[in-house]
């Protein structure tokens, strides 16, 4: 009886609507379905991950709330400030290495007419390797002779052979390496994108005017391209923020040795949360990563996108 | 009329399962990927429910990698196995988490346990209780390469058997060349691999120490012993340049290539190194000290009934429980995986001992150690750092053992709580 009650209350109600407030419906009906997938598989689990911060969870008991003592902890814990290090130095340096040299590649690349689709797409080549399969042939690139490939050309030279992995200062160089090498390609294809966006009339005028082509850069190519810098800038640094698969890999046995020197923020919570089973402790830290994050990129966007 | 034959299908189906489920019980067991455990464990699974039939037994396997996380979120839900394969170290987890449960004394009487097994297996017994008994245990040998002891002179049936022919041997069989570059080494040098069980439980106590005391709880080994050991093993690569940590990235990798004369690693490499095929090798026991002392590391896997499971469950975990630690099984684990026998009758039989593999093993079972670890992970890694720093950073041995004592307590310490 009310099966066949309701539909005819329903449509009675439905034909009340105006046909604006039926649009909305509909739109919002439709939104509701990722509205709804998100919040379940991405919005609640990071809420969950906040609570979790504030007890001592460790997977086998239950858990209990302990207030602020995890950030405590994580603030005296001398490996933790390591580790934040460590992650800014994966952050400085990758960042605009590899900007600088994305964009050297990607401006002559962009003159270069011969076989260009080629070159872009040799370039854009490791961009598809999967990081592990790489971080792993490049481990062998650092091993010392007699199968190191590096180390071979070095003692060739009659120059001492290297740690590389083996060293706690050419060890985070060593695996930054690789992750640069990588997101390489990417980036050069958003900057001849940037590139190609910049009307020919500009560099025309230039041209006429007798500007030296160092100028042209500097004054038309370079501010132009703002929007792509910004763009490259912000997901370049979460990128190497969150750098976890060429450290893990690189020094398997090891993760993020020698001595910590090469451990980034992530690892370290991956290994607090499922090697140490210390997952209250690894949630702490999962916030204060999302904080960085979240801190850099506002800071970025800021300086980079106004003026 | 159709729905009248509906009703009295369904009630005979219901009927028949209800009937099924009241004669036969199932369990489930769990153990991690490792092809032949996994293999071994399908034989004696097949030959248990042969044997019962009123029982079968579900066989899960995850990778390793997830195992632990896996086994501790389903039970804790009331879900996952009944008979549960874990690490002799998980122990003081598994029971704060109320995992396990104490194995009952009907079916696994103590004395026969203590009398029958190898004593290493008291590290499963908590407060008078044994949480778990093995199938297999393993221990560790030195394995060397019988081609290149040869290349280098030294006689490939005599392998070292105390430390000081061990270093003869290393100095002996090490290759470098024009510029001192290590191309073979002499002795695999790998903290990450067996070294630090070699370290904590062999070369300190021959150096008349010992690594902990209190049942593990108290680190021990910040001493003249503790510092002697780790001298030893660092002088390894800087005064004999024998070996180099991180020579072709593995220990095991270095001696399966052939660029190593010896190396030290457990049962468990056996099936990795059955199938080197350029050059023959060999196994013997641990180097014993200048006065014929010999130490040894054994770990295992235990199997364990879970915390919740119960009634005709309870007496079916027993019996499969009994089974796969039976003499028969383990037997059959020794052929299919290579590791050996938990129970001294099944494993010191004539034909294990006089065999030139299992035999170096199995001595060293006899005066094994097990440390008992709280966080085997990190306190791994304690060793390795402590050895990097006096490698890499070249820091003082003694300032670097200490550090490491300092930071393994505190590990100890803040799992005590």
């Amino acid at each position: 009886m009310t099966a066949t009650a309701l539909p005819a209350k329903s449509a009675r109600a439905w034909d009340r609507l105006s046909l604006r407030q039926k649009r909305v419906l509909w739109a919002w009906s439709f939104l509701a379905v990722p509205i709804l997938f998100y919040s379940a598989i991405r919005f609640w689990p990071t809420l969950e991950a906040f609570a979790l911060s504030f007890t001592n969870w460790n997977l086998l008991r239950p858990a209990a709330f302990v207030g602020l003592e995890n950030y405590k902890r994580l603030l005296a814990d001398p490996l933790f400030w390591q580790v934040f290090g460590n992650t800014f130095l994966y952050l400085i340096i990758g960042t605009p290495v590899s900007l600088v040299i994305s964009f050297t590649v990607a401006y002559y690349l962009d003159r270069v007419r011969f076989m260009h689709g080629f070159i872009r797409a040799l370039y854009f080549i490791p961009f598809l390797t999967t990081a592990v399969a790489m971080a792993w042939v490049w481990r062998w690139f650092y091993q010392p002779v007699p199968i190191g490939i590096f180390n071979a050309i070095l003692t060739w030279f009659g120059i001492p052979q290297q740690p590389f992995l083996r060293s706690t200062t050419q060890a985070l160089p060593a695996i930054l390496a690789p992750a640069v090498w990588a997101g390489l390609g990417f980036q050069v294809i958003i900057f001849i994108a940037g590139l190609r966006a910049i009307p020919t009339s500009y560099y025309e005028a230039a041209r006429i005017d007798g500007v030296s082509e160092f100028t042209i850069l500097r004054r038309i190519t370079l501010p132009l391209l703002k929007p792509t810098i910004v763009f490259l800038v912000v997901f370049s640094s979460i990128g190497f923020l969150r750098i976890f698969d060429q450290v893990y890999n690189m020094n398997f046995n090891d993760p993020g040795g020698p001595l910590n020197t090469t451990k980034p923020l992530v690892l370290m919570i991956y290994q607090t949360a499922f090697k140490s089973l210390d997952m209250g402790y690894a949630a702490a830290q999962t916030v204060v990563l999302f904080l960085i994050l979240l801190a850099v990129s506002l800071i970025q966007l800021r300086i980079l996108k106004d003026r | 009329m159709r729905f009248k034959k509906m009703v009295a299908g369904l009630a005979f189906g219901v009927s028949v399962l209800a009937a099924n489920a009241a004669s036969a019980v199932e369990i489930e067991y769990w153990q991690y990927v490792f092809d032949s455990r996994v293999k071994a464990m399908d034989q004696l699974i097949q030959k248990f429910q042969a044997a019962n039939p009123g029982i079968t037994v579900k066989h899960t396997t995850f990778p390793y990698a997830e195992y632990q996380t896996k086994v501790a979120a389903a039970v804790t839900a009331g879900q996952g196995p009944d008979v549960v394969q874990l690490f002799y170290g998980w122990v003081d987890g598994f029971l704060a988490g109320k995992l396990i449960q104490p194995l009952p004394k009907d079916a696994f009487p103590h004395d026969k346990i203590e009398s029958e097994f190898f004593p290493i297996v008291t590290a499963m017994k908590r407060n008078g209780e044994y949480y778990g008994l093995p199938t297999a245990v393993r221990s560790l040998a030195l394995f060397y390469n019988k081609k290149a002891f040869q290349a280098a002179g030294l006689d490939p049936n005599k392998p070292p058997q105390n430390l000081e022919e061990f270093l003869a041997a290393a100095e002996k069989a090490v290759k470098r060349d024009g510029a001192g570059n290590i191309v073979s080494a002499g002795v695999t040098l790998d903290m990450a691999g067996q070294d630090h069980q070699w370290w904590r439980e062999v070369l300190i106590r021959q150096n008349g120490g010992v690594p902990y005391t209190d049942n593990d709880r108290k680190v021990a080994y910040d001493s003249e012993a503790g510092l002697k050991a780790l001298q030893f093993y660092t002088d390894l690569q800087t005064k004999y340049k024998v070996g180099l940590a991180g020579f072709m990235d593995e220990g095991q990798a270095a001696f399966k290539a052939g660029l190593a004369a010896m190396t030290i690693d457990g049962t468990f490499r056996l099936g990795a190194f059955n199938s080197i095929k350029s050059f023959e090798w060999g196994v013997t026991e641990l180097p014993a000290d200048s006065k014929g002392m010999r130490s040894n590391y054994a770990s295992y896997f235990a199997n364990a009934i879970t915390g919740k499971v119960q009634g005709e469950k309870l007496e079916a975990s027993k019996k499969f429980l009994a089974y796969i630690t039976s003499p028969e099984a383990m037997d059959i684990w020794l052929k299919a995986v290579g590791e050996l026998p938990a129970r001294r009758s099944a494993a010191l039989t004539s034909e294990n001992l006089a065999n030139p593999i299992y035999g170096p093993f199995l001595k060293g079972l006899e005066y094994a150690r097990t440390t008992m670890f709280v966080d085997e992970a990190a306190q791994r890694q304690v060793a390795i750092d402590m050895v990097n720093r006096v490698l890499i950073q070249k820091q003082d041995p003694k300032a670097s053992l200490a550090e490491a004592a300092k930071a393994e307590q505190a590990i100890i310490d803040r799992a005590a709580k």
